[in-house]
């Protein structure tokens, strides 16, 4: 089942809140304000966007250090996701999480795991929690290629998969873990073929293409809310950045490798779609517009809220 | 009953008050856990509420955590105390900081119950005691119970509490038969028990050490000698305010641990007792704990990393 157009603009705005907020991130970290690294997600949109679009509210999310995407696609305010961003006190998490934990509960983005692979184990167990309620909700749980190394990864998938817990687990194949390549960290091609090793189905999908994304999650939310246990969904994509703000990005990867991902714009290339089905330059030019304004909102909101008071230390640890 | 028994009461209870209440671990369900604990749970509370994981502590320990922070709150078994390094990360990254690094959205009521100090000849990596390991993590809750009865009441305040408790139980203790009242009751965290009253000096004395510590005041008590006895029962938070106050009187405090004596809780509690109540001590502050070695197999060499009554008596001799 295709989402409907309207559905679709709405997609579209998300990936494009995704790339302008992550582009003000970026200016802000040259300019010094923000207080750690900044992760960015320009290139991959298509993933969260279509992951979440396949998700209900009260779905969940896990993501890593690089999930500002996640939380906006999920529906959380980018003003206070920004603010979070720069360690103000209207941030999500009060300014003590920062970018790279960002998340917020009343939303579904559960948390944000720094640690690679660490939110794999905490996905199951989240679908555990689902599954002993009562509820039919599900969680998605977002990690690296470069994540599929670690322990947790193993251990955490087959744990879902042994209880059959409701949980979409999303590698996103950006093929590069800060400078290691896949073919330099592991022999295997495909992450999802990994999957069977657990006894549930692995799915590749063109992780630039949206709507095959949707098409891979809406199908993997319908066996995980009928019982039938996990999917490794692995979304083939790129970073266009480098592995943060500071990063230039070019030390590891081939210039050429970086301008032919970057033909392949995920946004560029669902606007054509859009307006191949009859949405009109005017549409499309008005919600660009709407999100331009918005990031700048959000940003502005970030830059002049306070910092959080001394009282703040000791607060939240018990 | 034995400490044993009190814990497996304590784990039914809570479940029967809590449907949210799950188990889950190592051989808890089928087997009831290698010491018995979690006995007979699978048939009162059935499969889903009472889980054998696969040998993935990592997993079960990251999976606790996802279910704590949505509703749940499951009570862990790690094994023994020394796979705890197994799932460190879970516990130390994630436990201990989420409350705090989300703002306090998030909270997350974890019990992960691990058996310490096996005492019988299982080597290195199956006999540490390592709450030291925790001890400067903010965010935990460090709990060392010495009797059935405080197993019981605090393993309930632990199920109660939004924190992550680790609770650590002591092998040497498991079997030891004490008291255990019919009727509800709970333990506060952060309450000493003074197990013997005395004048001239103070042991503070942690997990198995504590009936260590309580046979060397009845031997002292021969010599004329009191020695005020303190279980702190939990290391965090650590009631350090009745370990002062009694050093203000005796003026001398022995710490007695079967950890590795270098970074120990006694060296902690040294530092406080230092800070608050310098001019009161007529003496060095004395530690006795385990060497600074792993645990040998060998049953004479293994035998001297854990002390005994003796080096009490002869700690406190020493200072008297
Ligand atoms: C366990 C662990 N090791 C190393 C790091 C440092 N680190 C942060 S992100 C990263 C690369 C992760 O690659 P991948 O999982 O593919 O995600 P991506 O950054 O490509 O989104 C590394 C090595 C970490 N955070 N956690």
């Amino acid at each position: 089942m295709a989402p409907s157009l309207d559905e679709m603009i709405q997609m579209y705005r998300k990936m494009l809140e995704i790339r302008r907020f992550e582009e003000a991130i970026a200016d802000l970290y040259h300019r010094g304000e923000v207080p750690s690294s900044a992760h960015l997600y320009i290139g991959q949109e298509a993933v969260a966007v279509g992951v979440c679009s396949a998700l209900r509210r009260d779905d969940y999310v896990l993501t890593t250090h690089r999930g500002h995407a996640h939380n906006i696609a999920k529906g959380v305010s980018m003003r206070r996701l920004a603010a979070e961003i720069l360690g103000k006190a209207t941030g999500l998490c009060k300014g003590k999480g920062g970018s790279m934990r960002a998340s917020s509960l009343a939303d579904g983005v559960v948390y944000a795991c720094p640690i690679v692979g660490s939110n794999i184990p905490i996905a199951a167990g989240v679908g555990l929690s689902i599954k002993l309620r009562g509820t039919d909700q599900v969680v998605a749980c977002f990690f690296g290629e470069g994540a599929s190394n670690i322990g947790d990864f193993h251990e955490g998938i087959n744990l879902a998969a042994l209880w059959r817990l409701p949980v979409l687990y999303v590698c996103e194949n950006n093929l590069y873990a800060l400078s290691v390549s896949q073919r330099r960290s592991t022999l295997v091609e495909d992450i999802a073929s990994r999957a069977s090793a657990y006894g549930i189905p692995g799915v590749v999908v063109d992780g630039n293409d949206v709507l095959a994304v949707y098409e891979a999650a809406r199908r993997a939310v319908e066996d995980a809310r009928g019982g039938r246990g996990p999917t490794l969904i692995e979304c083939k994509t790129y970073r266009w950045l480098g592995h943060h703000a500071g990063d230039p990005g070019f030390a590891y990867r081939p210039k050429e490798e970086v301008e032919a991902w970057r033909e392949r714009c995920p946004i560029k290339r669902f606007r054509r779609v859009l307006l191949s089905r009859g949405v009109t330059e005017e549409e499309l030019a008005s919600v660009e517009e709407e999100v331009e304004e918005a990031v700048r909102d959000a940003m502005d909101f970030a830059l002049e809220s306070p910092y959080p008071g001394p009282e703040e230390l000791l607060r939240d640890v018990y | 009953m034995s400490m044993v028994e009190a814990l497996r009461e304590a784990l039914a209870e809570e479940m029967r008050r809590d449907s949210s209440v799950i188990v889950m671990g190592e051989d808890v369900g089928v087997l009831g856990g290698i010491y018995r604990v979690t006995q007979g749970l699978l048939e009162e509370f059935g499969p889903e509420r009472v889980r054998d994981t696969p040998i993935s502590e990592e997993a079960f320990m990251g999976a606790a955590i996802g279910a704590a922070v949505t509703g749940l709150r499951p009570v862990v078994e790690i094994m023994y105390a020394d796979f705890l390094a197994n799932c460190m990360n879970q516990i130390v990254n994630f436990a201990a900081k989420m409350r705090y690094c989300s703002g306090g959205q998030l909270r997350v009521p974890v019990v992960v119950r691990t058996m310490v100090g096996h005492g019988r000849g299982h080597g290195g990596d199956h006999s540490q005691v390592p709450m030291t390991w925790f001890m400067n993590i903010p965010g935990l809750r460090l709990v060392a119970p010495s009797t059935p009865y405080d197993a019981k009441g605090l393993l309930k305040t632990a199920i109660r509490d939004d924190s992550p408790v680790l609770f650590f139980e002591p092998h040497l203790l498991y079997r030891v038969r004490g008291p255990v009242p019919e009727e509800e009751y709970t333990i506060p965290f952060g309450r000493a028990d003074i197990k013997r009253r005395g004048e001239d000096v103070t042991i503070v004395a942690v997990s198995a050490m504590v009936p260590r510590a309580v046979e060397a005041h009845e031997r002292l008590r021969e010599e004329g000698i009191t020695a005020e006895v303190i279980d702190p029962r939990t290391l965090n938070p650590l009631d350090i305010e009745t370990i002062v106050e009694s050093v203000k009187r005796t003026n001398r405090l022995i710490t007695v641990e079967y950890s590795p004596k270098t970074g120990g809780v006694g060296a902690e509690i040294a530092a406080l007792v230092v800070e608050r109540a310098f001019d009161y001590l007529d003496a060095p502050i004395i530690r006795v704990a385990a060497p600074d070695v792993p645990v040998p197999v060998s049953p004479p060499l293994g035998r001297m990393t854990v002390p005994t009554v003796e080096e009490i008596v002869e700690a406190v001799e020493a200072l008297l």
